[in-house]
């Protein structure tokens, strides 16, 4: 065991008191993963999903519980995707917060409960669900997530209902006198060929220093469609570990997009089990990092079952000595045949001393199959950018209209057109010469 | 308006330009020819302030200023347009985007109030019908999956909407079809008027139909060989650029391949 997770060691285990009153499937499900955590500690180097990533600073850093936290509705309500309706579950420092919260209504065919009650309500639901996916054996930041994890939204969303709007979680980090960790859990099941729209939003109010450890599984069952998309944009200063985890039945559909714009070390595993036949997986993501930021994607997608398709195109953008790390996995297993699967990684460095790792990861057991693959790491193009300035556009200007066209590649594909549009805003202040821009025709 | 005195630029370590003189007035329309390799695009390049393109002696003086102490974009707001002769293909910047952000910097510079959407829309719409320009290609990202002809096509509406002091065609006629041949001409003699000016670089006379030139200059390795009037470009379309110093043998300036369409 490493000695650096002795620290953490002894928190969960203080927090197993509160555990006592569980039931006994959830106590074992903590138990076991305190075990694995115990048994691995943090990862380093030396492992090969954290090669590239360094995640030292996290285990030297010891972080305390949150102390309570006052968060006013003004402060939600900015960090809300404006013009969407649906239900809002609010987390401040990982602890639901109903009075910020609004709930689904009654007839909408969707349910959200915080923790305590889905254990009260629907223990059964709970039990075959929760942590089912998300396994820990191997994944050290699953496990200590499951071990410790305080309270969490569970979402359940009934067969062939379709939901209007979207549901938002959003998951609020306040400034703590010292380093506090939360662990953030979310459980989506979605009926069959039901369809919902979950907007999971990662925000600091103000700069936090913390961890925020996040777990989240969505389970479609058949047929039921998900359109996904994870907005972490943490400050700078803060660590962000996350796992989004999908498994996907039979002819069901899910579409997510992962925007990694914030935290001075930023880890994202996004995980899709193409359980049932005809799955289709769309995984995209886009990544920003500048200053010494590190941000890491890993993604895997398991193609379990015949005819299943897998798209993913993750873009990033890292200026001054910002690394970026990003890890396609992309396993057919030997029964899952006429799969088709494509993976795309593009990232731009605009400077000479970003950089970034890219590696695909294809492990290919069927013979029928159609895989492809591509990465590119470059930079502005020079033509390109020689052409707006012809035009009288200012270099700055002509530098972020092409910073911008890069990551709208990946934007321009988020479906719900309010959040693509408060993102693609959002983004044009982040990013390098930023502009509003404004869109003719 | 245009001064151009005893010009070297190179590229790299390649002296292609070496000792141009060229003087353009308002008002007058001046053809560049010359064989391949001759400067031409150099030349154009280096008016428009293309950063790979390194001015070693000389100096350019435009509307009094000196030209080459100004950035490209400056260059451009002062009323310079450069019709490229590869436009740039650029993925998710919308064609009529970068126009308006085009139009109104120029429209800044000169202190006048940026251009509304309506505005915008409303001269859009004049400059696409006098250049039968497609509403389609104009709503894509710009010059992506456009023909050669389209893009070309775009090069010339986009001149329409800026409406330059000084417009610089490198090449815009290579590769077009008659049609497209003369809708660049309709948008070229659109702007001529007595306070504007117009250098048309062209490898091939028969654009010089339908732009016709005040003057013609003939360019050889890195110099301006000969100058004289519209002339000029017919007696090479009859003997080819062969007798140039430098030029490959018989090079012809005529484009054989819009003989035979004509």
């Amino acid at each position: 065991m490493a000695t650096k997770a002795s620290a953490y060691l002894s928190m969960v285990e203080r927090a197993q008191g509160s555990h006592a009153g569980e039931p006994a499937w959830l106590r074992d499900l903590r138990g076991s993963a305190l075990a694995e955590f115990r048994r691995a500690g943090f990862p380093t180097t030396r492992h090969e999903d954290w090669r590239f990533t360094n995640v030292a600073p996290i285990g030297d850093t010891p972080f305390v519980e949150p102390p309570p936290a006052e968060v006013s509705p003004d402060e939600v309500a900015r960090v809300l995707v404006p013009g969407v309706a649906g239900p809002v579950l609010v987390f401040v420092d990982g602890r639901f917060a109903g009075k910020l919260s609004t709930p689904a209504p009654p007839s909408g065919g969707v349910t959200l409960r915080p923790l305590a009650d889905a254990l009260l309500e629907r223990p059964a639901v709970l039990e075959a669900h929760l942590g089912r996916y998300a396994t820990v054996a191997d994944r050290p930041f699953a496990a200590l997530n499951t071990a410790s994890f305080e309270d969490g939204a569970i979402v359940e969303v009934a067969d062939a209902a379709v939901v209007e709007g979207a549901i938002q979680v959003v998951f609020l980090s306040t400034v703590t006198p010292a380093p506090a960790v939360s662990h953030p859990r979310v459980l989506v099941l979605l009926g069959r060929h039901s369809q919902a729209r979950v907007v999971e939003t990662f925000a600091g109010l103000g700069p936090t220093r913390g961890l925020t450890n996040a777990v989240s599984e969505f389970v479609l069952d058949e047929g039921a469609w998900l359109d996904h998309v994870r907005l972490q944009r943490e400050p700078g200063s803060a660590f962000h570990v996350g796992r989004a985890q999908f498994h996907v039945g039979r002819a069901a559909r899910v579409s997510s997009t992962a925007l990694a714009l914030g935290g001075l070390i930023a880890r994202l595993d996004t995980v899709a089990v193409l359980a049932g036949e005809g799955a289709d997986a769309t995984l995209n993501g886009l990544y920003l990092a500048d200053g010494v930021r590190l941000v890491d994607n890993h993604t895997d997608i398991d193609h379990a079952v015949p005819h299943g398709t897998s798209r993913q195109l993750y873009k990033g953008i890292l200026d001054g000595r910002a690394r970026g790390v990003f890890n396609g996995r992309v396993r057919v297993r030997p029964d899952a045949q006429k799969t088709d699967a494509r993976q795309t990684n593009k990232t731009l460095l605009l400077s000479d001393d970003a950089q970034v790792n890219t590696k695909p990861q294809l492990e290919i057991f069927a013979d029928d199959v159609k895989c492809t693959h591509g990465a590119t790491v470059g930079q502005l193009s020079a033509e390109a950018l020689f052409y707006l300035r012809a035009r009288g556009i200012g270099e700055q200007d002509a530098r972020a209209m092409l910073v911008r066209a890069f990551a709208a590649d990946v934007t321009g594909r988020i479906g719900l057109d309010p959040l693509r549009a408060d993102i693609d805003r959002r983004l044009a202040s982040m990013l390098p010469g930023g502009r509003v821009a404004e869109v003719v025709a | 308006m245009l001064e151009i005195r005893n010009l070297h630029a190179r590229v790299g370590d390649k002296e292609i330009l070496k000792g141009i003189d060229l003087r353009v007035d308002a008002g007058e329309v001046h053809a560049v020819m010359g064989p391949n390799g001759s400067g031409k695009s150099t030349l154009a390049g280096v008016l428009a302030g293309r950063p790979e393109y390194v001015v070693t002696e000389g100096s350019v003086v435009y509307r009094g200023r000196n030209l080459l102490d100004l950035q490209p974009e400056e260059r451009a707001r002062e009323g310079i347009f450069l019709a490229f002769q590869y436009p740039v293909e650029i993925p998710g910047v919308n064609n009529l985007y970068f126009l308006k952000a085009a139009l109104n910097a120029v429209r800044a510079h000169r202190g006048e109030p940026e251009l509304d959407a309506i505005e915008f829309t409303a001269l859009v719409r004049s400059k696409m019908s006098l250049l039968g320009m497609d509403q389609e290609l104009l709503s894509r990202p710009v010059n992506d999956g456009f023909s050669g002809g389209e893009k070309k096509r775009n090069e010339i509406f986009q001149m329409a909407v800026l409406e330059p002091a000084l417009a610089i065609l490198d090449e815009t006629d290579s590769g077009l079809d008659i049609d497209a041949l003369k809708v660049v001409a309709g948008g070229v003699n659109a702007l001529r008027s007595p306070d504007r000016a117009a250098v048309v670089v062209t490898h091939y006379q028969r654009l010089l139909n339908y732009i016709v030139p005040d003057q013609v200059h003939v360019l050889s390795d890195g110099r301006i060989v000969r100058s004289g009037g519209r002339g000029l470009a017919l007696e090479l379309e009859e003997k080819g650029y062969g007798w140039l110093a430098g030029a490959e043998d018989n090079e012809p300036a005529r484009d054989s391949r819009l003989e035979a369409r004509a």
